[in-house]
């Protein structure tokens, strides 16, 4: 009896350990892949190589991210994963910057959302806001709550977090960018200072990036 | 019973989902769109097929008090190697059915027809009764799917046939009761009259 089910145990877990080791390269491959691909669309279109993933600590949190160049060499953007706490569980988000800070593209990697309520998050009509949206010019929270963000119709608590997230990621960029933290989310406090610092610093943080 | 009919009871008279109401869990929440619905069929439908050979392979040789591990440890195996393959080679569809296909393990279809069928028949009839009962589950998944993609969504396998929503709560879980309970009423309506 024990011997019966020990050969049936043994052949089983032979067998998957064959197929294991098979599909072992394909499913990293394709993992790989996808995070190569989410990276390239919120980057900027010159961007051709992608660096591989660092992480950054910040507040006490790890975020990973990854950094483009174009074919020159030159670092175009920063893409930066996210994972805001929406109403199904966490969204994870890959924000991605260039080189000035502003938002080129956010793409939403996963989520749990609410069907035709908060996944919506993921439909251009939602997330097409963020293109071009500059955290130092604007305010990275919903209307609601005083920000310039249009949440989905019955879904604040997911465009929340999504704002909130992307938010966050801006944050992240600054520490990765070490550029001083002008940008306050809440109050919206935001000015030409930061802009000119932010110019000032990038070009210093590309060559210490390099 | 002909070999012909191995396949079809499983459509229809033994149809796993509307006839025989196994395996609700996973008929209930992987058919918010036809196409999920139809991959988590397909996913059963190979699980059952392998399973069935395998178990009516070594039913003879296996001790009655060990039956059950044996079968939960083989349908395991080929669970487990379909996660695999499909993580792989389609991980968009591995995705989205997400924890339904380990869940495939406890699925009350898959051993039932061990304990019902595979282990008192020979390779080839298990293997046709995995292939009936797999087909009648998918095709009631898909059903199911398609329905609730309709009313829930406006579209049919992806493609929109209306502008904006539909009646969303066919996509939550409500939506999957309902439509779920109307589809069992109208099969067993013209089921019936045939017998008759």
């Amino acid at each position: 009896m024990t011997l019966c089910l020990l050969t049936i145990c043994l052949v089983c877990s032979g067998l998957l350990a064959g197929v294991y080791a098979l599909t072992a390269e394909p499913i990293a491959a394709a993992a790989a892949a996808k995070n190569e691909a989410a990276i390239m669309e919120v980057l900027p279109e010159t961007a051709v190589k992608v660096e591989e993933e660092r992480t950054v600590e910040f507040e006490g949190a790890t975020y990973a991210y990854n950094l483009a160049y174009d074919e020159a060499g030159n670092t175009v953007g920063c893409a930066i994963n996210v994972a805001p706490v929406g109403f199904g569980g966490p969204i994870s988000i890959k924000v991605g910057f260039d080189i000035n800070g502003v938002i080129w593209n956010t793409k939403v990697l996963s989520q749990a959302e609410t069907p035709g309520l908060g996944a919506k998050c993921v439909e251009p009509s939602f997330s097409d806001q963020f293109k071009g949206f500059d955290p130092a010019a604007k305010r990275l929270s919903v209307k609601k709550d005083g920000g310039d963000v249009d949440a989905i119709t019955a879904s604040t608590i997911t465009s929340r977090a999504y704002a909130s997230g992307v938010a966050l990621a801006a944050k992240v960029f600054h520490a990765i960018a070490g550029t001083p933290m002008l940008l306050d989310t809440t109050t919206g406090a935001s000015n030409s200072d930061w802009q000119e610092d932010a110019e000032g610093k990038s070009g210093q943080s590309e060559s210490t990036t390099k | 019973m002909g070999k012909f009919q191995l396949i079809t009871k499983g459509l229809i008279k033994e149809n796993p989902t509307f006839v025989l109401l196994l395996g609700m869990c996973p008929t209930l929440a992987t058919t918010t769109s036809a196409i999920n619905g139809m991959s988590m069929g397909l996913a059963t439908l190979f699980v059952l097929v392998l399973s069935n050979m395998a178990i009516s392979l070594i039913a003879p040789v296996i001790p009655d008090k060990v039956r059950i591990p044996s079968y939960i440890v083989v349908i395991a195996t080929f669970v487990t190697l379909l996660q695999f393959v499909m993580q792989a080679y389609v991980p968009d569809i591995y995705e989205t059915l997400g924890l339904f296909i380990p869940l495939i393990v406890v699925n009350c279809i898959v051993l039932g027809r061990a304990e019902a069928f595979a282990n008192k028949n020979g390779v080839l009839d298990s293997a046709l009764d995995g292939l009936g009962i797999g087909l009648g589950f998918t095709c009631s998944l898909t059903l199911l799917g398609v329905v609730r993609e309709i009313l829930g969504s406006g579209s049919v396998f992806g493609f929109k046939f209306i502008a904006g929503d539909g009646i969303l709560a066919f996509v939550l879980a409500p939506g999957a009761f309902l439509a779920l309970a109307y589809l069992i009423v109208i099969f067993r309506k013209l089921t019936t009259k045939k017998a008759e």
